[in-house]
């Protein structure tokens, strides 16, 4: 009889919405989380965009999916070894077990701020990243962002667009979500003047233009195209950036009393060490290679290993979710024979 | 001061942080629009006068957010109203040039 085990690396929403299809086809689900909790970076997030909706309730929806699929928290991957029709696992909490198909869902991290130097992550008192901005929305206190700020930066592409830190891809999800931080920043302050500091503005999904738009209209969110060259403190404990104004070819300087660091999304440092195991491959960009970027994204070059999510490239929310579903069929189809 | 024989030229530096936005502001309320421009430079493409004089509603409007004086190029404009009809957010720019004199004219 066939093994009904799928084996799914990565519990944020790519590996849970996988689950919960695979579960509905039939299948038994092993999701392998090397956190101590399910969601991933979604569940560390507030609202998602372009709808607003609470990230917390999407994480729940998803949980409610897998109630019958098994979960190991704080596990990783020690070996995989091909078998004739599937793979034999053995993970870091002694749980050896066998499966019939592997989806890699380990998604991303986010550039460490700190290494652009240049900024001042973890050196000034009132620099913070988006992920930060984001946890002290859904109210983590932070200390770094001040009672009233009267004037706030946000620094688009921080270690994405960058060949010298190391990623030449755009990450493409920070300029909207720089314009939907920057509105919920004018929300709770709105006597703040709020800037963006952007190289190109790259709102390519359904509603982020009219963020945008709402952002400079609604808001009144000034927009200064040109990258952040230098930031440095004042006697004040202020952050003080300078930058060209590309379009007026003039240099401007800005005092701010917060500076958000929109840092972009890299390949999760331990998907190399996955992708060996399943003799599998990284891409020049670091994310993992599909078989091809048009027609077999969720599918690896090898067979019997899946992918879904943002460990093969930048992804939203929805684009991951929808890729979740896909390899979970694909999976369906493939162990039915009717790839 | 006594004279060294040579001077220091201003710097050319932009305080965001301390722009005086006065005139800005008025025309924000007078045209609301103005706040949507994205600086694609259409304006500027399709003015019968920029070739000639350097007119570009573009920059009209990017040194007016940047706290500068503008009223010497609102002189090259010929109000033809070519801008309005390529602008893609739809921002009526020949009313803008006509508000801004206006603002001008009051001052």
């Amino acid at each position: 009889m066939q093994n009904r085990n799928i084996l799914i690396i990565g519990g944020g929403i790519a590996g849970m919405e996988a689950a919960g299809q695979l579960l509905r086809l039939g299948w038994e689900p092993v999701i392998v989380e090397k956190n101590e909790r399910l969601g991933g970076h979604v569940a560390k997030w507030y609202k998602l965009f372009p709808d607003m909706m609470s990230a917390a309730d999407l994480v729940q929806t998803l949980t409610d999916g897998i109630k019958e699929a098994t979960v190991y928290l704080k596990t990783r991957v020690a070996s995989m070894n091909r078998l004739k029709d599937g793979y034999s696992v053995v993970l870091s909490n002694g749980v050896s077990l066998q499966c019939s198909a592997v989806l890699i869902a380990s998604g991303f991290h986010l550039f460490d701020a700190a290494k652009k130097e240049e900024y001042g992550y973890g050196v000034y008192d009132h620099v913070i990243t988006n992920a930060d901005l984001e946890a002290w929305f859904g109210g983590a206190p932070d200390n770094r962002v001040p009672a009233n700020p009267g004037q706030v930066a946000f620094v688009h592409c921080v270690g994405s667009r960058d060949l010298k830190a190391g990623n030449a891809q755009c990450s493409k999800v920070c300029c909207m979500t720089a314009i939907k931080q920057a509105i919920e920043f004018k929300e709770r302050f709105p006597g703040a003047q709020v800037w963006c500091f952007y190289m190109d503005l790259r709102l390519f999904g359904k509603k982020y233009e009219d963020f945008y738009i709402n952002a400079q209209k609604d808001f009144g969110v000034h927009f200064v195209r040109g990258r952040v060259s230098e930031v440095s403190e004042d006697i004040d404990g202020r952050v003080v950036l300078k930058a060209e104004d590309t379009l007026a070819g003039l240099p401007v300087k800005l005092r701010a009393d917060l500076l958000v660091l929109m840092s972009g999304m890299l390949c999760n440092s331990d998907t190399a060490a996955l992708a060996s195991m399943v003799r599998t491959e990284v891409d020049s960009d670091g994310f993992l290679r599909s078989r091809d970027n048009i027609y077999r994204i969720n599918e690896s070059r090898r067979e019997g290993v899946f992918f879904a999510g943002a460990c093969t490239g930048s992804k939203t929310v929805p684009e991951t979710v929808a890729e979740a579903r896909a390899a979970a069929l694909d999976i369906h189809n493939y162990l039915n024979g009717n790839a | 001061m006594p004279d060294f024989g040579f001077s220091l030229s201003k710097s050319s530096s932009v305080s965001l942080d301390s722009l005086d936005l006065g005139l800005y502001g008025e025309l924000e309320r007078l045209e609301p629009g103005v706040k949507t421009c994205m600086a694609c430079g259409s304006c500027s493409a399709a003015c019968t006068a920029s070739v000639w004089s350097g007119m570009s509603v573009r920059k009209l409007i990017l040194n007016l957010q940047r706290g500068k004086d503008v009223e010497k190029m609102l002189g090259s404009c010929m109000l033809c109203g070519k801008c309005s009809m390529v602008c893609p957010r739809g921002i009526n720019t020949r009313h803008l040039i006509l508000s801004l004199c206006r603002i001008y004219k009051k001052q």
